[in-house]
C-alpha cells in the first residue's frame, strides 16, 4: 500500500500519454460523430482529463469504478482497451457492449468498469453496493466512483454518503466538479458551492483538489484510497475542473463567456504538464512526439477495428433481456 | 406421506428467509425496521437474534440508496433480499429498479446480471389508507428485465424466495398484507416451486376466474358461493405476472369459454387489461361471453372501512361478474 507518489520520468510520461489518449480518442470521436458515424449523445470530458488519470494512478486493477455519462476519458484511464470502446460508439457488436449501450454507457466487467450511467447520481448507490460487496468478499478493495456536481443535488448523493458512511464502506466519491450542470451554473443550483463541505454532513473526510493538475489529483486519491484500504471507510474528493467545450453536441453554450473557456485553457491539464515536464527536464521533444504517435498508431487501429466491425444481429436484440445464468465476477467469490 | 402443517402466510415468509440466511452465506436482508422491530409487518421477527446484524440490516428511510446498494452488492457478488415496506414506498426507488436492475443486463451485453430479491408488501384491506393500500405489481410487470412474483397461497409464500434467490434476474415479490394473517395448509413432503407456471388452484367447467395474490381467497369463496347455484368455476392463480404464463390461461380458458379477471390493480392500464388483451389476440374464438373484469375502483384506497370495501375487489362483486356471463343452472 503506497500512499505517495514515485514520480519519477517513466510515471510522468505516463501520466501524460493516458490524458493525451483521452484528448485524441475524443477529437476522432467528434469528427465520426460529424460524419454521422457515432450518433446519439456525446459528452466529452475535454479538459477534465487529469481527474481520471490523477485517480487511476492511485488504483489497482482489483479495484472496482463506476462513472458517469461522460466516462470515454474513465474507461480508457481505468484500462478498457480502445478497440471495444471504439467499437462500441459506432455500434458494433465488437463493442464493449454489443453496440446496446453507446457512449453513455460503456462497461468492461473484466476491468471492473460499472459504467456508463446516465441518470445522474444512479451510480452512487450502486457503487456503494459494490463496495459493500467487496467488503465482505474481496477487503481491502476500493470502489472510485465518479458523478458531476450537478449530482450533488440528487437524493441519492446524500442518500449514498450517509449509507457510505454509516457503514464504512470502501468507496472513493470522486466529484467532477466543472462548474456547470449541463448549463446551470454551481451558484444557481447549489446553496453550498463547496462541494467537498457536504461531506462533514456525514462526518466523511474530504478534500479539494485541483482537477487540472494530474499530479495533485494523484497524490490525493492516494491519500483518499490509503485511509479507504486501512478499513476507515469512505473518502471525497472534489476535483475543480472545467469541460473546455459544450455539454453535448447539441450546445450553444449561451450560459458562459468565451473569455472563461479561455481563461481555462490557459491552464490546460495536458499542455501545461508537457511544458512542465519540459522546462524541467523531464521528457525531450522527441520522447514527446514518440508518445504523440504512439497515441496516433492507437486511435488510427482502433477506429479500424471499429469500422470494419459488424452490426449485432437483429435476431439478438432480445439476448440479455434476462439472464440463464448469473455472471461471476473474477476473484473472491464468496464460498456457499 | 407427512402430515400436512397448518401455518400462517407470515411465518411461511419467515421461513423462507430464514432458509435463504442459513443455506448461503452470501444473502442478507436489508430494509428499514426488517432487524431490531422485527418488520413492519412481523415477518423478519427474530432473524436479527438468529443471523446478526451483517445479514439482517437495517437501514434509514433511504429507499433509492439501499435499493441501489442491493443491486450494487448484487453485481459484485452478493445475493441480497432487499424489503420495501410497502409497494407505495418503492416507487422512490423506482429509479433504480427500472434504471439499474432492469436494464444493465441487456445494455452491457449480458456482462453483468443482477441476482436480487426485492420483497414489498402490496394491497388494501386493512384500513392504512391510499399512501399505504396500493397494488402496483402490474406497473412492475410492464418493465422487461424484471421477474415479479405474487404469492397467495401459503405453499408459494414459503417456497418462492429460493427460487427467486437462485434465479440470476432481479425478482420482485408481492406480498399481500391481508393474507400475512391469514393460514393455509403446508405439505412437508413440497420442497420447491416453480416461478414460471400459473395454477389451476380449483377445477371448473363454467367459468375461468384468473387472479393472483388476495385475489385467490375472494375467488376461491365466488366459487364456492357459486357451486352452491350450479355454476362451475375454476380459479387459476397467475403467482407469476411477469413473464406472464399465458399458455395456462388459455387451456382453462378453451375449456370453460368464459372469463372473469380479478385484478386488485386499478382497471385502466392494468395487468388485468393485459391479461384481457391477449385473450383477445389468442382466443378471440374460444370465447362465449365478452371478458369481464373486477378491480379496484379507480380512487385512491380511502381509510373508512365501508369506502374502502366499496374500492376493492369483493367476492360479491365477482359472483355478480360470473352471473352476467354465465347463463343461471337450475
Amino acid at each position: 500500500m503506497n500512499d505517495k507518489i514515485h514520480l519519477d520520468k517513466a510515471h510522468l510520461h505516463h501520466l501524460w500519454r493516458q490524458m493525451l489518449r483521452i484528448r485524441r480518442f475524443e477529437a476522432k470521436c467528434v469528427e465520426l460523430y460529424q460524419a454521422q458515424k457515432i450518433r446519439g449523445f456525446l459528452h466529452l470530458y475535454d479538459g477534465e482529463e487529469a481527474v481520471a488519470v490523477g485517480v487511476a494512478a492511485a488504483l489497482e486493477p482489483r479495484d472496482a469504478v463506476v462513472a458517469t455519462y461522460r466516462e470515454h476519458g474513465q474507461a480508457l484511464a481505468h484500462g478498457v482497451p480502445m478497440r471495444p470502446l471504439m467499437a462500441e460508439m459506432l455500434g458494433k457488436r465488437e463493442g464493449c457492449c454489443l453496440g446496446r449501450g453507446g457512449s453513455m454507457h460503456l462497461f468492461s466487467r473484466e476491468h471492473r468498469f460499472y459504467g456508463g450511467n446516465a441518470i445522474v447520481g444512479g451510480g452512487l448507490p450502486l457503487a456503494a453496493g459494490i463496495a459493500m460487496a467487496d467488503q465482505r468478499l474481496r477487503p481491502g478493495t476500493a470502489t472510485a466512483c465518479f458523478f458531476g456536481e450537478g449530482a450533488v443535488a440528487e437524493g441519492a448523493f446524500h442518500e449514498t454518503l450517509n449509507l457510505a458512511q454509516l457503514w464504512k464502506l470502501p468507496v472513493l466519491f470522486v466529484c467532477e466538479n466543472n462548474l456547470y450542470a449541463m448549463g446551470v451554473p454551481l451558484a444557481q443550483s447549489d446553496a453550498e458551492t463547496d462541494i467537498w463541505r457536504k461531506a462533514a454532513a456525514y462526518r466523511m473526510p474530504a478534500e479539494q483538489v485541483d482537477g487540472m493538475d494530474p499530479v495533485q489529483m494523484e497524490a490525493a486519491a492516494r491519500r483518499a484510497v490509503a485511509h479507504i484500504r486501512q478499513g476507515q471507510g469512505p473518502f471525497l474528493l472534489e476535483a475543480r475542473t472545467y469541460r473546455f467545450r459544450a455539454h453535448s453536441m447539441f450546445d450553444t453554450q449561451a450560459y458562459r463567456s468565451r473569455d472563461e473557456i479561455e481563461n481555462w485553457r490557459q491552464i490546460d491539464p495536458i499542455e501545461r504538464l508537457r511544458r512542465w515536464m519540459l522546462e524541467s527536464h523531464q521528457i525531450t521533444e522527441t520522447q514527446l512526439q514518440n508518445i504523440e504517435a504512439g497515441v496516433s498508431s492507437e486511435i488510427d487501429d482502433a477506429v479500424r477495428f471499429a469500422e470494419a466491425g459488424s452490426p449485432e444481429p437483429v435476431e439478438n436484440l432480445g439476448r440479455f433481456v434476462l439472464m440463464d445464468s448469473v455472471v461471476q465476477e473474477q476473484g473472491g467469490e464468496a464460498q456457499a | 406421506m407427512s402430515a400436512m402443517l397448518r401455518m400462517t402466510y407470515r411465518e411461511a415468509c419467515r421461513q423462507a428467509i430464514r432458509d435463504a440466511l442459513a443455506t448461503d452465506p452470501r444473502t442478507f436482508i436489508m430494509g428499514e425496521d426488517v432487524g431490531h422491530y422485527g418488520g413492519c409487518y412481523a415477518v423478519t421477527k427474530g432473524l436479527l437474534e438468529e443471523f446478526g446484524p451483517e445479514r439482517v440490516i437495517d437501514t434509514p428511510l433511504a429507499e433509492n440508496g439501499f435499493t441501489g446498494i442491493g443491486i450494487g452488492a448484487a453485481l459484485a457478488g452478493l445475493r441480497p433480499i432487499v424489503e420495501i415496506m410497502t409497494c407505495n414506498f418503492s416507487l422512490l426507488a423506482l429509479d433504480q429498479i427500472l434504471n439499474n436492475a432492469a436494464t444493465l443486463p441487456h445494455m452491457t451485453g449480458g456482462q453483468f446480471s443482477v441476482p436480487l430479491v426485492i420483497r414489498m408488501a402490496t394491497g388494501g384491506g386493512r384500513q392504512l389508507a391510499a399512501q399505504h393500500s396500493h397494488s402496483l405489481e402490474g406497473w412492475y410487470a410492464h418493465i422487461p428485465g424484471l421477474k415479479v412474483l405474487a404469492p397467495g397461497t401459503v405453499e408459494d409464500a414459503r417456497h418462492m424466495l429460493s427460487a427467486a434467490l437462485a434465479d440470476p434476474n432481479p425478482v420482485l415479490l408481492f406480498e399481500h398484507i391481508v393474507l400475512y394473517n391469514a393460514e393455509g395448509e403446508l405439505d412437508p413432503d413440497v420442497k420447491a416451486v416453480d416461478i414460471e407456471r400459473a395454477r389451476v388452484r380449483r377445477k371448473g367447467r363454467d367459468v375461468s376466474l384468473v387472479t393472483y395474490g388476495n385475489g385467490l381467497p375472494k375467488c376461491l369463496a365466488a366459487a364456492d358461493e357459486l357451486a352452491r347455484e350450479g355454476i362451475e368455476a375454476e380459479v387459476v392463480d397467475l403467482r407469476v405476472l411477469r413473464p406472464l404464463d399465458m399458455g395456462t390461461v388459455l387451456a382453462s380458458v378453451s375449456r370453460t369459454r368464459r372469463v372473469v379477471l380479478v385484478d386488485e390493480g386499478w382497471k385502466s392500464g392494468s395487468l388485468s387489461a393485459e391479461v384481457a388483451a391477449r385473450l383477445a389476440e389468442d382466443a378471440l374464438y374460444e370465447l362465449d361471453a365478452p371478458v369481464r373484469r373486477v378491480c379496484s375502483r379507480e380512487v385512491p384506497v380511502p381509510y373508512a372501512q365501508h369506502l374502502e370495501e366499496a374500492a376493492l375487489p369483493s367476492v360479491d362483486g365477482i359472483v355478480t361478474a360470473v352471473r352476467s356471463i354465465v347463463p343461471p343452472r337450475s
